[in-house]
Protein backbone atom coordinates (compact mmCIF):
# COMPACT_ATOMS: atom_id res chain seq x y z
CA UNK A 1 0.00 0.00 0.00
CA UNK A 2 1.39 3.37 -1.01
CA UNK A 3 1.59 6.20 1.48
CA UNK A 4 0.04 9.54 0.60
CA UNK A 5 3.56 10.90 0.18
CA UNK A 6 4.41 8.17 -2.33
CA UNK A 7 1.17 8.76 -4.23
CA UNK A 8 1.81 12.51 -4.35
CA UNK A 9 5.37 11.92 -5.52
CA UNK A 10 4.24 9.61 -8.31
CA UNK A 11 1.68 12.19 -9.46
CA UNK A 12 4.33 14.90 -9.53
CA UNK A 13 6.73 12.64 -11.46
CA UNK A 14 4.07 11.73 -13.98
CA UNK A 15 2.93 15.35 -14.46
CA UNK A 16 6.50 16.59 -14.83
CA UNK A 17 7.39 13.93 -17.38
CA UNK A 18 4.26 14.27 -19.47
CA UNK A 19 3.88 18.03 -19.48
CA UNK A 20 7.63 18.57 -19.77
CA UNK A 21 8.07 20.60 -16.59
CA UNK A 22 11.20 20.14 -14.43
CA UNK A 23 10.29 17.85 -11.56
CA UNK A 24 12.08 20.20 -9.16
CA UNK A 25 9.70 22.99 -10.18
CA UNK A 26 6.64 21.11 -8.86
CA UNK A 27 5.44 20.99 -5.26
CA UNK A 28 2.48 19.19 -3.75
CA UNK A 29 0.57 22.38 -2.95
CA UNK A 30 0.89 23.81 -6.47
CA UNK A 31 -2.15 24.65 -8.58
CA UNK A 32 -1.62 22.20 -11.43
CA UNK A 33 -3.68 24.22 -13.92
CA UNK A 34 -1.33 27.16 -13.44
CA UNK A 35 1.91 25.29 -12.89
CA UNK A 36 1.46 22.95 -15.86
CA UNK A 37 -0.31 25.57 -17.98
CA UNK A 38 -3.11 23.17 -18.89
CA UNK A 39 -6.71 23.60 -20.01
CA UNK A 40 -9.69 21.39 -19.22
CA UNK A 41 -9.01 18.93 -22.05
CA UNK A 42 -5.44 18.49 -20.83
CA UNK A 43 -6.75 18.10 -17.28
CA UNK A 44 -8.88 15.21 -18.53
CA UNK A 45 -5.77 13.77 -20.16
CA UNK A 46 -3.95 14.03 -16.82
CA UNK A 47 -6.90 12.32 -15.11
CA UNK A 48 -6.75 9.47 -17.63
CA UNK A 49 -2.98 9.10 -17.21
CA UNK A 50 -3.40 8.96 -13.43
CA UNK A 51 -6.19 6.37 -13.68
CA UNK A 52 -4.04 4.24 -15.98
CA UNK A 53 -0.95 4.64 -13.81
CA UNK A 54 -2.64 3.82 -10.49
CA UNK A 55 -5.18 1.37 -11.92
CA UNK A 56 -8.12 3.20 -10.36
CA UNK A 57 -11.31 4.85 -11.53
CA UNK A 58 -11.55 8.49 -10.58
CA UNK A 59 -14.98 9.92 -11.45
CA UNK A 60 -14.51 13.47 -12.64
CA UNK A 61 -17.04 14.83 -10.13
CA UNK A 62 -14.60 13.73 -7.41
CA UNK A 63 -11.95 16.07 -8.79
CA UNK A 64 -14.39 18.92 -9.36
CA UNK A 65 -12.83 22.02 -7.82
CA UNK A 66 -9.55 20.21 -7.11
CA UNK A 67 -6.59 22.13 -8.46
CA UNK A 68 -3.62 21.13 -6.29
CA UNK A 69 -1.55 17.94 -6.44
CA UNK A 70 -1.92 17.11 -2.74
CA UNK A 71 -5.74 17.04 -2.82
CA UNK A 72 -5.61 15.08 -6.06
CA UNK A 73 -3.40 12.54 -4.28
CA UNK A 74 -5.91 12.15 -1.45
CA UNK A 75 -8.69 11.45 -3.96
CA UNK A 76 -6.56 8.76 -5.62
CA UNK A 77 -5.37 7.37 -2.29
CA UNK A 78 -9.00 6.80 -1.27
CA UNK A 79 -9.41 4.43 -4.21
CA UNK A 80 -6.17 2.44 -3.98
CA UNK B 1 -8.02 4.94 -54.54
CA UNK B 2 -11.18 7.10 -54.25
CA UNK B 3 -10.81 10.26 -52.18
CA UNK B 4 -12.96 13.20 -51.13
CA UNK B 5 -12.03 16.18 -49.00
CA UNK B 6 -14.69 18.31 -47.29
CA UNK B 7 -14.39 21.26 -44.91
CA UNK B 8 -14.51 19.23 -41.73
CA UNK B 9 -13.84 15.67 -42.83
CA UNK B 10 -12.45 13.60 -45.64
CA UNK B 11 -12.80 10.05 -46.84
CA UNK B 12 -10.91 7.63 -48.97
CA UNK B 13 -11.42 4.06 -50.08
CA UNK B 14 -8.65 1.54 -50.60
CA UNK B 15 -8.50 -2.25 -50.55
CA UNK B 16 -12.13 -2.64 -49.54
CA UNK B 17 -11.97 -0.25 -46.60
CA UNK B 18 -13.44 3.27 -46.42
CA UNK B 19 -11.72 5.61 -43.96
CA UNK B 20 -13.68 8.63 -42.79
CA UNK B 21 -11.40 11.14 -41.06
CA UNK B 22 -12.96 13.88 -38.92
CA UNK B 23 -10.86 17.02 -39.01
CA UNK B 24 -12.39 20.19 -37.66
CA UNK B 25 -10.45 22.19 -35.09
CA UNK B 26 -10.37 22.27 -32.17
CA UNK B 27 -12.10 18.99 -31.31
CA UNK B 28 -14.45 17.99 -34.16
CA UNK B 29 -17.43 19.81 -32.70
CA UNK B 30 -20.54 18.77 -34.58
CA UNK B 31 -22.34 21.83 -35.92
CA UNK B 32 -23.81 22.72 -39.30
CA UNK B 33 -20.51 22.43 -41.19
CA UNK B 34 -19.83 18.91 -39.89
CA UNK B 35 -23.48 17.92 -40.43
CA UNK B 36 -23.37 19.04 -44.06
CA UNK B 37 -20.14 17.12 -44.66
CA UNK B 38 -21.61 14.03 -42.99
CA UNK B 39 -24.68 14.36 -45.23
CA UNK B 40 -22.40 14.46 -48.28
CA UNK B 41 -20.69 11.35 -47.00
CA UNK B 42 -23.92 9.41 -46.45
CA UNK B 43 -25.16 10.51 -49.89
CA UNK B 44 -22.01 8.97 -51.32
CA UNK B 45 -22.29 5.82 -49.23
CA UNK B 46 -24.34 3.68 -51.68
CA UNK B 47 -21.59 4.00 -54.29
CA UNK B 48 -18.81 3.55 -51.73
CA UNK B 49 -20.48 0.52 -50.16
CA UNK B 50 -20.48 -1.29 -53.48
CA UNK B 51 -16.67 -1.31 -53.38
CA UNK B 52 -15.99 -1.93 -49.69
CA UNK B 53 -16.49 -4.28 -46.76
CA UNK B 54 -15.55 -2.01 -43.86
CA UNK B 55 -15.75 1.60 -42.76
CA UNK B 56 -13.40 3.18 -40.21
CA UNK B 57 -14.27 6.47 -38.49
CA UNK B 58 -11.40 8.29 -36.83
CA UNK B 59 -10.20 11.77 -35.95
CA UNK B 60 -7.21 13.71 -37.19
CA UNK B 61 -7.56 16.19 -34.33
CA UNK B 62 -5.12 15.75 -31.44
CA UNK B 63 -7.76 16.51 -28.78
CA UNK B 64 -9.72 13.41 -29.59
CA UNK B 65 -12.47 11.76 -31.58
CA UNK B 66 -15.02 14.52 -30.98
CA UNK B 67 -16.02 16.82 -28.12
CA UNK B 68 -19.65 16.59 -29.26
CA UNK B 69 -22.23 19.06 -30.50
CA UNK B 70 -21.01 22.56 -31.28
CA UNK B 71 -22.53 24.26 -28.24
CA UNK B 72 -21.13 27.67 -29.16
CA UNK B 73 -22.89 27.53 -32.51
CA UNK B 74 -26.08 26.23 -30.90
CA UNK B 75 -26.08 29.06 -28.36
CA UNK B 76 -25.27 31.74 -30.93
CA UNK B 77 -28.01 30.56 -33.30
CA UNK B 78 -30.58 30.26 -30.51
CA UNK B 79 -29.80 33.79 -29.33
CA UNK B 80 -30.54 35.23 -32.77
CA UNK B 81 -34.17 34.15 -32.90
CA UNK B 82 -37.27 33.91 -30.78
CA UNK B 83 -37.89 30.74 -28.81
CA UNK B 84 -40.31 28.95 -31.17
CA UNK B 85 -38.04 29.51 -34.17
CA UNK B 86 -34.99 28.34 -32.21
CA UNK B 87 -36.86 25.18 -31.24
CA UNK B 88 -37.86 24.60 -34.86
CA UNK B 89 -34.20 24.96 -35.88
CA UNK B 90 -33.08 22.52 -33.20
CA UNK B 91 -35.65 19.95 -34.25
CA UNK B 92 -34.61 20.26 -37.90
CA UNK B 93 -30.95 19.84 -36.95
CA UNK B 94 -31.77 16.76 -34.87
CA UNK B 95 -33.86 15.21 -37.67
CA UNK B 96 -30.95 15.71 -40.07
CA UNK B 97 -28.26 14.38 -37.74
CA UNK B 98 -30.44 11.37 -36.84
CA UNK B 99 -30.89 10.59 -40.54
CA UNK B 100 -27.12 10.67 -41.03
CA UNK B 101 -26.31 8.61 -37.94
CA UNK B 102 -29.07 6.08 -38.68
CA UNK B 103 -27.63 5.65 -42.17
CA UNK B 104 -24.15 4.92 -40.80
CA UNK B 105 -25.64 2.69 -38.10
CA UNK B 106 -27.48 0.54 -40.65
CA UNK B 107 -24.79 0.49 -43.33
CA UNK B 108 -24.17 -3.05 -44.60
CA UNK B 109 -20.47 -2.44 -44.02
CA UNK B 110 -18.77 -3.50 -40.82
CA UNK B 111 -18.13 -0.16 -39.14
CA UNK B 112 -15.33 0.59 -36.71
CA UNK B 113 -14.75 3.73 -34.64
CA UNK B 114 -11.07 4.28 -33.78
CA UNK B 115 -11.33 6.53 -30.73
CA UNK B 116 -8.65 8.55 -28.99
CA UNK B 117 -8.89 11.42 -26.53
CA UNK B 118 -12.28 12.99 -25.83
CA UNK B 119 -15.32 11.17 -27.10
CA UNK B 120 -18.05 13.26 -25.55
CA UNK B 121 -21.74 13.88 -26.14
CA UNK B 122 -22.50 13.98 -29.85
CA UNK B 123 -19.06 12.56 -30.61
CA UNK B 124 -19.79 9.59 -28.38
CA UNK B 125 -23.14 9.25 -30.15
CA UNK B 126 -21.37 9.15 -33.51
CA UNK B 127 -18.98 6.44 -32.26
CA UNK B 128 -21.96 4.45 -30.98
CA UNK B 129 -23.34 4.12 -34.51
CA UNK B 130 -20.38 1.87 -35.27
CA UNK B 131 -20.39 -1.90 -34.89
CA UNK B 132 -17.04 -1.90 -33.08
CA UNK B 133 -15.21 0.66 -30.99
CA UNK B 134 -11.43 0.43 -30.77
CA UNK B 135 -10.34 2.67 -27.91
CA UNK B 136 -6.89 4.21 -27.51
CA UNK B 137 -5.88 3.79 -23.84
CA UNK B 138 -6.13 7.60 -23.50
CA UNK B 139 -9.73 7.72 -24.77
CA UNK B 140 -12.50 9.11 -22.53
CA UNK B 141 -16.22 8.62 -23.05
CA UNK B 142 -18.87 10.88 -21.55
CA UNK B 143 -22.45 12.09 -21.83
CA UNK B 144 -22.22 15.55 -20.21
CA UNK B 145 -25.65 16.73 -21.41
CA UNK B 146 -27.37 16.72 -18.00
CA UNK B 147 -24.93 19.41 -16.90
CA UNK B 148 -26.72 21.65 -19.43
CA UNK B 149 -30.21 20.52 -18.46
CA UNK B 150 -30.50 18.33 -21.55
CA UNK B 151 -30.34 14.69 -22.58
CA UNK B 152 -28.15 13.38 -25.40
CA UNK B 153 -29.92 14.29 -28.62
CA UNK B 154 -28.11 12.42 -31.40
CA UNK B 155 -29.44 8.97 -30.49
CA UNK B 156 -26.87 8.14 -27.85
CA UNK B 157 -28.99 6.62 -25.13
CA UNK B 158 -31.04 4.24 -27.33
CA UNK B 159 -27.81 3.11 -28.98
CA UNK B 160 -25.95 2.73 -25.69
CA UNK B 161 -28.90 0.78 -24.24
CA UNK B 162 -28.75 -1.52 -27.25
CA UNK B 163 -25.10 -2.30 -26.51
CA UNK B 164 -24.59 -2.41 -22.74
CA UNK B 165 -26.33 -2.91 -19.40
CA UNK B 166 -28.71 -0.37 -17.95
CA UNK B 167 -26.65 0.12 -14.78
CA UNK B 168 -23.80 1.60 -16.80
CA UNK B 169 -26.16 3.54 -19.05
CA UNK B 170 -27.74 5.17 -16.00
CA UNK B 171 -24.33 5.84 -14.44
CA UNK B 172 -23.08 7.62 -17.56
CA UNK B 173 -26.32 9.50 -18.18
CA UNK B 174 -27.29 10.48 -14.64
CA UNK B 175 -23.85 11.35 -13.21
CA UNK B 176 -22.40 12.90 -16.39
CA UNK B 177 -19.05 11.38 -15.48
CA UNK B 178 -16.50 10.29 -18.03
CA UNK B 179 -14.96 6.82 -18.21
CA UNK B 180 -11.64 5.69 -19.62
CA UNK B 181 -10.85 3.01 -22.19
CA UNK B 182 -10.21 0.28 -19.62
CA UNK B 183 -13.65 0.82 -18.12
CA UNK B 184 -15.19 1.04 -21.59
CA UNK B 185 -13.70 -2.34 -22.42
CA UNK B 186 -14.82 -3.83 -19.10
CA UNK B 187 -18.46 -2.81 -19.62
CA UNK B 188 -18.52 -3.94 -23.26
CA UNK B 189 -18.64 -0.51 -24.83
CA UNK B 190 -15.27 -0.90 -26.55
CA UNK B 191 -14.26 -4.19 -28.13
CA UNK B 192 -10.51 -3.55 -28.07
CA UNK B 193 -8.11 -1.22 -26.29
CA UNK B 194 -5.03 -0.04 -28.18
CA UNK B 195 -1.81 1.47 -26.92
CA UNK B 196 -1.54 5.23 -27.03
CA UNK B 197 -1.60 6.44 -30.64
CA UNK B 198 -2.38 2.96 -32.00
CA UNK B 199 -6.19 2.88 -32.27
CA UNK B 200 -6.24 3.58 -36.01
CA UNK B 201 -3.63 0.91 -36.70
CA UNK B 202 -5.67 -1.63 -34.69
CA UNK B 203 -8.86 -0.55 -36.49
CA UNK B 204 -7.12 -1.03 -39.86
CA UNK B 205 -5.97 -4.49 -38.85
CA UNK B 206 -9.53 -5.34 -37.77
CA UNK B 207 -10.92 -3.95 -41.04
CA UNK B 208 -8.45 -6.03 -43.04
CA UNK B 209 -9.79 -9.13 -41.28
CA UNK B 210 -13.37 -8.12 -42.12
CA UNK B 211 -12.56 -7.84 -45.83
CA UNK B 212 -11.76 -11.58 -45.91
CA UNK B 213 -15.43 -12.50 -45.45
CA UNK B 214 -18.29 -12.63 -47.93
CA UNK B 215 -19.86 -9.16 -47.81
CA UNK B 216 -23.47 -10.35 -48.11
CA UNK B 217 -22.99 -12.75 -45.20
CA UNK B 218 -21.43 -10.06 -43.01
CA UNK B 219 -24.29 -7.68 -43.88
CA UNK B 220 -26.89 -10.34 -43.07
CA UNK B 221 -25.21 -11.10 -39.73
CA UNK B 222 -25.18 -7.41 -38.88
CA UNK B 223 -28.86 -6.94 -39.76
CA UNK B 224 -29.67 -9.92 -37.54
CA UNK B 225 -27.79 -8.74 -34.44
CA UNK B 226 -28.01 -4.95 -34.66
CA UNK B 227 -31.55 -3.64 -35.09
CA UNK B 228 -32.07 0.12 -35.15
CA UNK B 229 -34.00 1.25 -32.02
CA UNK B 230 -36.18 3.45 -34.24
CA UNK B 231 -39.04 4.14 -31.83
CA UNK B 232 -36.72 5.18 -28.98
CA UNK B 233 -34.69 7.36 -31.33
CA UNK B 234 -37.84 9.24 -32.31
CA UNK B 235 -38.88 9.67 -28.68
CA UNK B 236 -35.43 10.99 -27.85
CA UNK B 237 -35.84 13.85 -30.35
CA UNK B 238 -39.18 14.77 -28.76
CA UNK B 239 -37.71 14.66 -25.24
CA UNK B 240 -34.71 16.77 -26.24
CA UNK B 241 -36.99 19.41 -27.81
CA UNK B 242 -39.24 19.40 -24.75
CA UNK B 243 -36.27 20.06 -22.47
CA UNK B 244 -34.61 22.56 -24.80
CA UNK B 245 -37.27 25.23 -24.27
CA UNK B 246 -36.60 25.56 -20.53
CA UNK B 247 -34.71 28.68 -19.40
CA UNK B 248 -32.17 26.55 -17.49
CA UNK B 249 -30.84 25.20 -20.78
CA UNK B 250 -30.02 28.61 -22.22
CA UNK B 251 -28.40 29.53 -18.92
CA UNK B 252 -26.31 26.33 -18.97
CA UNK B 253 -25.25 27.00 -22.56
CA UNK B 254 -24.40 30.60 -21.74
CA UNK B 255 -22.21 29.52 -18.83
CA UNK B 256 -20.40 26.99 -21.00
CA UNK B 257 -19.86 29.43 -23.87
CA UNK B 258 -18.72 32.28 -21.65
CA UNK B 259 -16.44 30.16 -19.47
CA UNK B 260 -12.95 31.50 -20.10
CA UNK B 261 -11.38 29.30 -17.45
CA UNK B 262 -9.85 25.87 -17.69
CA UNK B 263 -12.96 23.99 -16.67
CA UNK B 264 -15.66 23.85 -19.38
CA UNK B 265 -15.17 20.12 -20.02
CA UNK B 266 -15.19 19.22 -16.33
CA UNK B 267 -18.40 18.79 -14.32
Amino acid sequence: MRTIEQTTDEILNLAAAHFKVPRTALESGDDFYKKLGIDSLQALELLTRLENHFGVELPDYEVQGVSDFRTLATRIQARL
Amino acid sequence: MDEHKGKSLSWRTAEGVIELALNRAPANEIGLAMLEDLERFTSSLPALESKASALILYSEQKAGFSAGADLRELYAEAQKMEKSLALKGVREFLERIHAVLNRIDTSPLTTIAAVHGVCFGGGFELALTCDLIVADKMARFCFPELRLGLVPGFGGIPRLKRDIGNAVVRDLLLTGRSINATKALAVGLASQVAAEGEALRVARSTAAQVTKFDRATSAAAKRFIKPLPAEELRREIDLFCELFTRPAVMEGLRKFVEDKGAHPYLP
